[in-house]
């Protein structure tokens, strides 16, 4: 009984848009009255073609959910009924529902059903539904191993297809396992239908399985003589494949199989012969093919000398042959370019392949724009000039629509600024800064950074390079940055007037920049003296009074937009010009007003500064000093030296301005007659525990910082600054305990006497930590000349650690006039004996000497 | 190696989906909304080529049809980008004139055609005239 008559016989009863069934279960309730004794089994199910047109109609997802679930019954009826007729229609609707989103695994055995039939349109349908609900991690697919093993034996090859599709496509280890040797069997026949697909499924086998690769080796021996291109070009995948999982075969296949001939010369056929219509694209005979021989040809000749020359003429010739005017052609180009970069080709070659990659970002498809950006920031690094002749280009993309392409641009813009471009590049990259995405801008600031940093051609231009980022992408550059260009601003003396005069210029037009208001005020609150007195060259002298920095500052200090680390940025600025202005009582006033700020933070400055004022005012000078040149902090590497060598000394006490940073030990003396025995010590201590790593800020947290990125800057050592907190505590506390010098006995020794440079080592105990050993290194130079740019340097044994203060100077005056000093702390926890070895550098009577010693006379005492 | 492709219309509806690679059917579902929602936003003055996840994919859009390949990231974007013109080509013959109801009520047969094509997460064969004579045979 055909459904379709009964359905326009009555529709008007049911007002559902799905009609058919719905007059299926009708039936069947009048099949209890007339119709039971005829037959029980249900009406021919609906043909595929009704049920999407149905479906379709549907308006809401409701409605769709409605009609499948009753089809989905039917069917799932229809498979209880074993009806071998209807099984290849049902699982075809099952298989549209679970396009559409729906569950359909029970369907999953009918499809083994089908598969194992004999008819060809089931066997199609069953395969199908096999690939798209069966994979590896349901147990029913391995019962689908032994039809597939018949099926590619089968004597029609359209089912052999189709029994290889469907194990290439979804065939688990076990399976490939079980299967290989069909599918090696397959590869060899001589119908070229069959070892197309035959060699694509050995490439599927080989992904999942890849112990058989040797399996298929005998095979592939005669596949590259094949007319057909078909089959050239299944081949040429499945000898990729296995070049690039193993590299015995890859050397098995250039030695003896001499496949980089047999590949030149099919790719020299492609190009020379003419035209043929079957595999021709534009113009072009079998890109695919073409695409991917070179892509072989790359694995092959990447490191390899003979197979590299050999391919030499052929990669010129497809580069300057192909036609480059539609897609196709820059695809082969792209894919040439790509093994000529890869392999160890001739310096014209790769000049060839740049000039190409040049033409392609001169092409109007952002496409090939974007490959070629691609390609060229990989080449950038071995090639340089060679991608120099195309900046110009490079920067225009700069301003191209698109996002991919405007950030590769970028990233290849800074990969090629050096020391000639860099005024123009700088341009144009700032122009970039001004109008990118946000996205961009944190990476742009920091690229801009990095490369002003080492290519500026002068100091003013760094400091408006600067400036300019600041106020541009202000909030956006990074945390890290501050404290580095403040280190910057210190280190270009003479700018200092001109930089805080732009600065503050700057804070007057906007305060809603964080890193430039925080930049900014610590540069007043520095060189407040010269940006009141003047004092610029550079430009044009502003006028400014006292009182309207202060107002400036003050303002910081209120302001909404003001973050708390602004803010703390902002009083210590404020503190440090009561040094350098007259109006004191106003400075004095606006502290103690903070002394009760909600902040806490800002209180606890406040009432630290306004301790200055009261009962330390005699300090406050001195405290409050112009900070030094900064020199970077070195950084050692893996070395067991832990250098504070250029660092200021671990006190809060800031050495006097001008002579370099060397005075430090005797400083750290004065400072101990004042610290020792007085209240300040408490309150210094105390704060070091409570905020020992603060951005910016307290004075001395500020020189901890400003030595931690100054050697974050070029070559970051992690070793170095993490450790430098602890040590400068170490330092204080330990400091007052060498006015108690309790020598203890421990008997000097002489280190090192050679040349005429003698060094002796004194030995103190710290005594908090009795495993600290303190040495006091004495050189003395008994010949004529004076040493000069004396630089010791000390490495103990992995078990200990070392502190090297920094020295009294680096002249050691002629006939022992004087000494230099420079203070050793070791710290020996295992109680090991201690061995050091030293390294010395300096300079006598003009020449440079270096020299290296081992001191292992160490006196038992110093480690016991 | 192509990891998958995909055709869906714009609305987020698919008409094909091929995996060549192992996916739960929940992740397929994640996956195929997220290509949609990478892909649709883009318009003409975009690339054809999207970075997603640690893949790339290469699409094209005809009419109101988006196709999408999804592969290695060390592949080859413009040969891709052939490949699936390649496709629709042979797809067009096929149908006379496809558009996209044909996709819809013949599924069975665009697997097929596909299966021609592509293999294992390779093109398999290129020349249009022998996948149609193929196509004809089935």
């Amino acid at each position: 009984m055909r459904l379709n008559s009964g359905a326009t016989a009555s529709p008007r009863f049911f007002h559902k848009p799905l009609g058919y069934v719905s007059v299926t279960l009708r039936l069947r309730d009048d099949s209890s009255h007339f119709l039971a004794s005829l037959r029980l089994r249900m009406p021919a199910p609906i043909r595929l073609r009704e049920l999407i047109r149905t479906i379709r109609t549907a308006r809401t997802q409701a409605e769709e959910r409605e009609m499948i679930q009753k089809e989905c019954a039917a069917i799932r009826s229809s498979f209880r009924e074993e009806d071998n007729t209807y099984r290849c229609r049902n699982v075809a609707k099952l298989l549209y529902m679970h396009m559409l989103g729906y569950p359909a695994h029970f369907g999953q055995l009918e499809c083994l059903k089908l598969i194992a039939s004999q008819k060809f349109t089931d066997k199609r349908i069953g395969y199908l539904g096999a690939m798209l609900l069966l994979d590896e991690r349901q147990d029913v697919h391995l019962l689908m191993t032994n039809c597939i093993k018949n099926d590619l034996n089968h004597s029609t090859q359209y089912v052999q297809g189709l029994a290889l599709c469907t194990l290439g496509c979804m065939g688990s280890s076990e399976m490939c396992r079980d299967l290989a040797g069909e599918v090696e069997k397959l590869l060899k026949t001589s119908n070229s239908y069959l070892r197309k697909k035959a060699a694509l499924c050995a490439v599927h086998v080989i992904r999942k399985v890849p112990e058989l690769m040797e399996m298929f080796l005998p095979a592939t021996k005669n596949l590259l003589s094949e007319k057909n291109h078909g089959v050239l070009h299944t081949s040429v995948v499945l000898l990729t494949e296995m070049c690039e999982r193993s590299p015995d075969m890859l050397a098995h296949f250039r030695k003896n199989e001499k496949l980089v001939p047999q590949l030149v010369r099919i790719l020299k056929n492609l190009i020379m012969s003419g035209y043929s219509p079957e595999h021709d694209v534009s113009g072009i005979s079998d890109p695919f093919l073409q695409v991917r021989i070179l892509r072989l040809l790359r694995i092959l000749g990447k490191s390899d000398d003979d197979s590299s020359e050999a391919m030499n003429d052929i990669l010129a010739q497809v580069a300057t042959n192909t036609e480059t005017s539609k897609n196709v052609g820059n695809a082969i180009l792209y894919e040439t370019v790509l093994t000529i970069m890869d392999i160890k080709s001739e310096s014209g070659l790769r000049v060839l392949a740049i000039n190409i990659l040049g033409r392609f970002l001169l092409n109007n498809d952002k496409n090939i724009r974007y490959v070629a950006l691609t390609s060229l920031l990989k080449t950038v690094q071995t090639d340089h000039n060679a991608v120099q002749r195309h900046r110009s280009t490079i920067v225009d993309c700069l301003k191209d629509l698109d996002v991919s392409i405007k950030r590769r641009a970028m990233e290849l813009s800074f990969a090629l600024v050096n020391g000639n471009n860099i005024r123009g590049m700088m341009k144009e990259l700032l122009y970039f800064l001004d109008s990118c995405d946000p996205e961009f801008k944190a990476d742009c600031a920091s690229g801009v950074f990095l490369a002003a940093e080492k290519y500026a051609p002068s100091k003013r231009w760094h400091i408006d390079t600067i400036m300019r980022v600041l106020t541009t992408a202000g909030s956006y550059v990074r945390d890290d940055s501050v404290p580095n260009l403040i280190q910057l601003i210190t280190n270009s003396v003479e700018m200092h007037a001109y930089t805080v005069q732009r600065l503050y210029k700057a804070l007057l037009d906007d305060i809603s920049q964080q890193p430039l208001v925080q930049v900014a005020s610590w540069c007043i609150g520095e060189y407040g003296d010269l940006l009141v007195s003047g004092q610029c060259e550079e430009e044009e002298p502003i006028q400014v009074t006292e009182d309207e920095v202060l107002d400036v500052l003050e303002g910081l200090l209120v302001s909404n937009l003001s973050t708390p680390v602004t803010r703390g940025y902002a009083l210590t600025a404020i503190m440090k010009l009561s040094t350098r202005f007259s109006s004191v009582n106003r400075i004095k006033k606006v502290v103690s007003i903070y002394g009760s700020s909600i902040d806490v933070e800002l209180q606890q400055r406040a009432v630290e500064y306004n301790a200055l004022f009261k009962k330390y005012d005699h300090m406050r000078p001195a405290l409050l000093e112009r900070m030094p040149i900064m020199e970077k902090t070195a950084t050692n590497g893996p070395t067991e030296i832990v250098q504070t060598n250029g660092e200021t000394e671990p006190s809060a006490v800031e050495p006097k301005h001008p002579p370099p940073v060397t005075q430090p030990t005797n400083q750290a003396n004065d400072l101990l007659d004042l610290l020792g025995g007085n209240d300040v010590v408490p309150v210094i201590q105390t704060t070091m525990p409570t905020k020992p790593a603060s951005a910016g800020g307290e004075l001395l947290d500020l020189l901890g910082d400003l030595s931690l990125s100054g050697g974050s800057a070029p070559a970051p050592a992690p070793s170095v600054p993490t450790s430098q907190p602890s040590f400068l505590l170490d330092g204080l506390s330990s400091q007052p305990l060498f006015n108690d010098i309790a020598a203890a006995g421990i008997p000097p020794m002489t280190a090192y006497n050679k040349n005429g440079l003698k060094i002796d080592f004194t030995f103190e105990r710290a005594n908090p930590n009795p495993n600290i050993a303190v040495i006091t290194i004495h050189a003395s130079n008994s010949t004529e000349a004076e040493m000069t740019d004396f630089v010791f340097q000390a490495a103990v044994p992995k078990t200990f650690q070392l502190q090297l203060l920094s020295p009294s100077s680096n002249v050691v005056p002629a006939l022992n006039q004087g000494t230099v000093t420079q203070v050793i702390r070791v710290l020996n926890p295992q109680k090991q004996q201690l061995r050091m070895r030293i390294k010395l550098t300096y300079t006598h009577k003009g020449s440079p000497v270096q020299d290296l010693a081992e001191v292992n006379n160490f006196p038992p005492q110093s480690w016991q | 190696m192509i990891r998958f492709i995909l055709i869906q219309n714009r609305a987020g509806k698919t008409r094909l989906a091929k995996w060549y690679m192992q996916f739960d059917d929940d992740e397929k579902q994640k996956l195929i909304e997220e290509v949609h929602a990478v892909v649709t936003v883009r318009d003409a003055k975009h690339t054809n080529f999207v970075e997603f996840r640690n893949f790339k994919i290469i699409y094209r859009r005809y009419a109101g049809l988006y196709f999408c390949i999804c592969v290695d990231v060390t592949d080859n974007n413009l040969a891709y980008l052939e490949g699936i013109h390649n496709f629709v080509e042979v797809l067009n013959e096929y149908f006379h004139n496809v558009c996209e109801l044909d996709l819809v009520f013949n599924f069975y047969k665009v697997y097929t055609v596909v299966d021609e094509m592509f293999l294992a997460g390779e093109i398999r064969e290129t020349s249009q005239t022998k996948v149609l004579k193929q196509l004809l045979m089935l």
